[in-house]
């Protein structure tokens, strides 16, 4: 006689400390395999798309700082590019500096908390310690040039809202200068960990056909092996101009990806230590007065710009009608924004491509036939965040 | 960047003369408008053909014109690796049209599709599971929809009362207001350029 045994379902989340937020998994279980999984996502669902549609570019822009909260600046930079794009406004090269030392920040912010909190899932409680000690460092510098730690607003439509003290720029560089020893002293604790190879190496991997199937990108992509970055190949800004690696994986296991995240700090080190060097001198934002605000002393003296400052802070700027698409590598993957312009100075439709939205689609694929315990571990190292999940 | 566009439109042209209804070139960006019919068709030649080899779908965008007759419009974005382009596939279909489901070709459109559906009612056929996703559980309406008001009809708050959630209609202090600032201010013609234009063109 065959006894039926019945699968077990188990909630998971949405208040649990590994579930990156507020995910709710249903898992099918069978003993302590994971046979099916059922992530219940749209809990932090604000409705951002819809929002934007009824505000002007300008106010729209804050938005995307609560998308990926923990790279705040990538997002805005999408935002920015693509109304960029249909405006066909060139950025002054000090601001596309400005731009990329400040995305390169936001890489490193958001890989320090993925990679120590991949750990602290698997059992490590150190490497958050000591990584979120160099966030708190790095999001002063946010501070500093934007006046906010966490929701800069600081890109704008043409450039950046203001241009950053002198200091900081020498601060930011000392902070490159004595970062690549923190990696070193992270990866002391990780790399060779018994318990954290153990807990990664060959667990969630992933194919490179599969991943070009669940839409896949950034070190999710790379990870696989997939050599493809589109700061390298497809490039925005200045980073044709920059000298940087793309690291790849081999097996597209979690321990791949958690490597190359190292890597990647690494470069990024590498990238604002290039900007800084050659960071040029001028205008951070577009001179042409219809998009870009005009600057304090000239608000006190001329009745045109007053009326400018007015006219750009109620009624906002138009931008021409069409539709593009625009989008970055973010820490994440591909953030990409679809932006339909009906001539008006409000968005018709502002398509927001979170990378995360499909890494953890693919969750269900992913975990099948894994043990209950490696449904952190994957999750950890596919890097979600809910804010741009969810949107 | 525009010469292998112009090129990747010429393939696709004549590739799939019959199902393109409309194709150009935009701010650098191509997009190809299909009939809904055409498009599991389409998409599995995107996919599978060894000239252009679209292996990756980025995203579907919906669109909402509630005045025209074909009122959702869908666009596809897709990716190829191999060959480093992109391009937008656009599909316009009245309401209560049924559209195939491309998730047999590409896996990752399950979510995306579900993502319209919730957002704008599109119903896909043969999709494996058309639930709601980022809207709450029991949620009612389509909140992408031009015609959906921007604070929704319910809202949700603890009741000490009855010691649990309780979802009641909105009620608002005061009622969402829409300035609209739009006036026939065109930026900075400043008065002084416009007599400078003249002036040059008096001088010619």
């Amino acid at each position: 006689m065959v006894k039926k045994i019945k699968s077990l379902n188990l909630n998971f989340g949405p208040q649990h400390p590994a579930a990156h937020g507020v995910l709710r998994l249903i898992l099918e279980l069978d003993g302590e395999v994971v046979e099916k999984a059922d992530p219940h996502i749209g809990l932090l669902h604000r409705g951002t798309e819809k929002l934007i549609e009824q505000k002007t570019y300008t106010q729209a822009l804050p938005y995307f700082d609560r998308l990926d909260y923990v790279a705040p600046m990538n997002q805005e930079h999408a935002f920015a590019l693509a109304a960029e794009k249909l405006l066909k406004i060139e950025v002054p090269i000090r601001a596309k500096y400005i731009r990329v030392i400040f995305c390169e920040i936001g890489r490193i912010l958001s890989h320090i908390l993925n990679v120590t909190t991949q750990a602290l899932d698997v059992g490590a409680l150190t490497p958050s310690l000591w990584g979120f000690e160099e966030r708190e460092t790095l999001m002063t510098f946010y501070e500093r040039a934007s006046g906010s730690r966490l929701h800069a607003n600081y890109f704008r439509t043409g450039g950046v809202h203001q241009d950053i003290p002198l200091k900081l720029v020498d601060d930011i560089e000392k902070f490159c200068k004595s970062f690549p020893k923190i990696i070193d002293d992270l990866e002391g604790l990780l790399t060779d960990n018994r318990i954290f190879k153990q807990r990664n190496v060959e667990i969630g991997i992933v194919s490179k056909q599969e991943a070009l199937d669940h839409s896949f990108s950034g070190v999710m992509l790379r990870g696989s092996g997939v050599p493809w970055d589109l700061r390298r190949s497809q490039p925005y800004e200045i980073y044709k101009d920059l000298d940087f690696k793309i690291p790849v994986g081999k097996n597209g296991d979690c321990y791949d990806r958690y490597l190359c995240r190292i890597e990647e700090m690494r470069e990024s080190v590498k990238i604002i230590l290039q900007c800084i060097e050659n960071l040029p001198k001028g205008p951070i934002k577009s001179i042409d007065g219809k998009i870009s605000p005009p600057n304090r002393d000239d608000l006190k003296q001329s009745m045109e710009a007053l009326i400018h400052h007015f006219k750009l802070f109620t009624e906002g700027y138009r931008v021409p009608k069409g539709d593009v698409y625009t989008s970055v590598e973010a820490p994440k993957g591909e953030f990409g924004v679809y932006l339909i312009s009906d001539g008006s100075n409000k968005p018709y439709r502002c398509k927001i491509r979170a990378p995360g939205f499909s890494h953890l689609q693919a969750m269900d694929y992913l975990i099948r036939g894994h043990m209950l315990a490696d449904v952190p571990a994957i999750l950890g190292s596919l890097d979600i965040v809910f804010g741009e999940v969810d949107r | 960047m525009t010469e292998s566009l112009k090129k990747l439109e010429n393939v696709i042209n004549s590739e799939l003369a019959s199902k393109v209804l409309n194709s150009f070139i935009k701010n650098n960006e191509l997009t190809i408008e299909i009939s809904e019919t055409d498009l599991a068709q389409v998409v599995q030649f995107f996919k599978s053909n060894e000239k252009i080899k679209f292996r990756q779908l980025i995203d579907i965008a919906g669109v909402d014109y509630p005045d025209e007759e074909k009122r959702f419009k869908l666009i596809y974005l897709f990716l190829s690796h191999e060959n480093n382009y992109r391009i937008k596939l656009s599909i316009n279909f009245p309401p209560k049209q049924v559209i195939d489901s491309i998730t047999k070709i590409f896996p990752s459109a399950n979510w995306m599709e579900r993502e319209v559906f919730d957002m704008y009612g599109i119903k896909f056929k043969n999709h494996p599971d058309l639930r709601r996703i980022l809207t709450d559980y029991g949620f009612k309406g389509h909140p992408l929809r031009k015609d959906f008001p921007l604070t929704g009809f319910n809202e949700v708050r603890y009741s000490e009362k009855d010691k649990k959630v309780i979802y009641e209609p909105v009620k608002l202090e005061q009622n969402y207001r829409n300035f609209d600032f739009e006036s026939p201010w065109e930026g900075t013609n400043y008065i002084k350029e416009i007599k400078k234009k003249e002036n040059d063109g008096k001088k010619n």
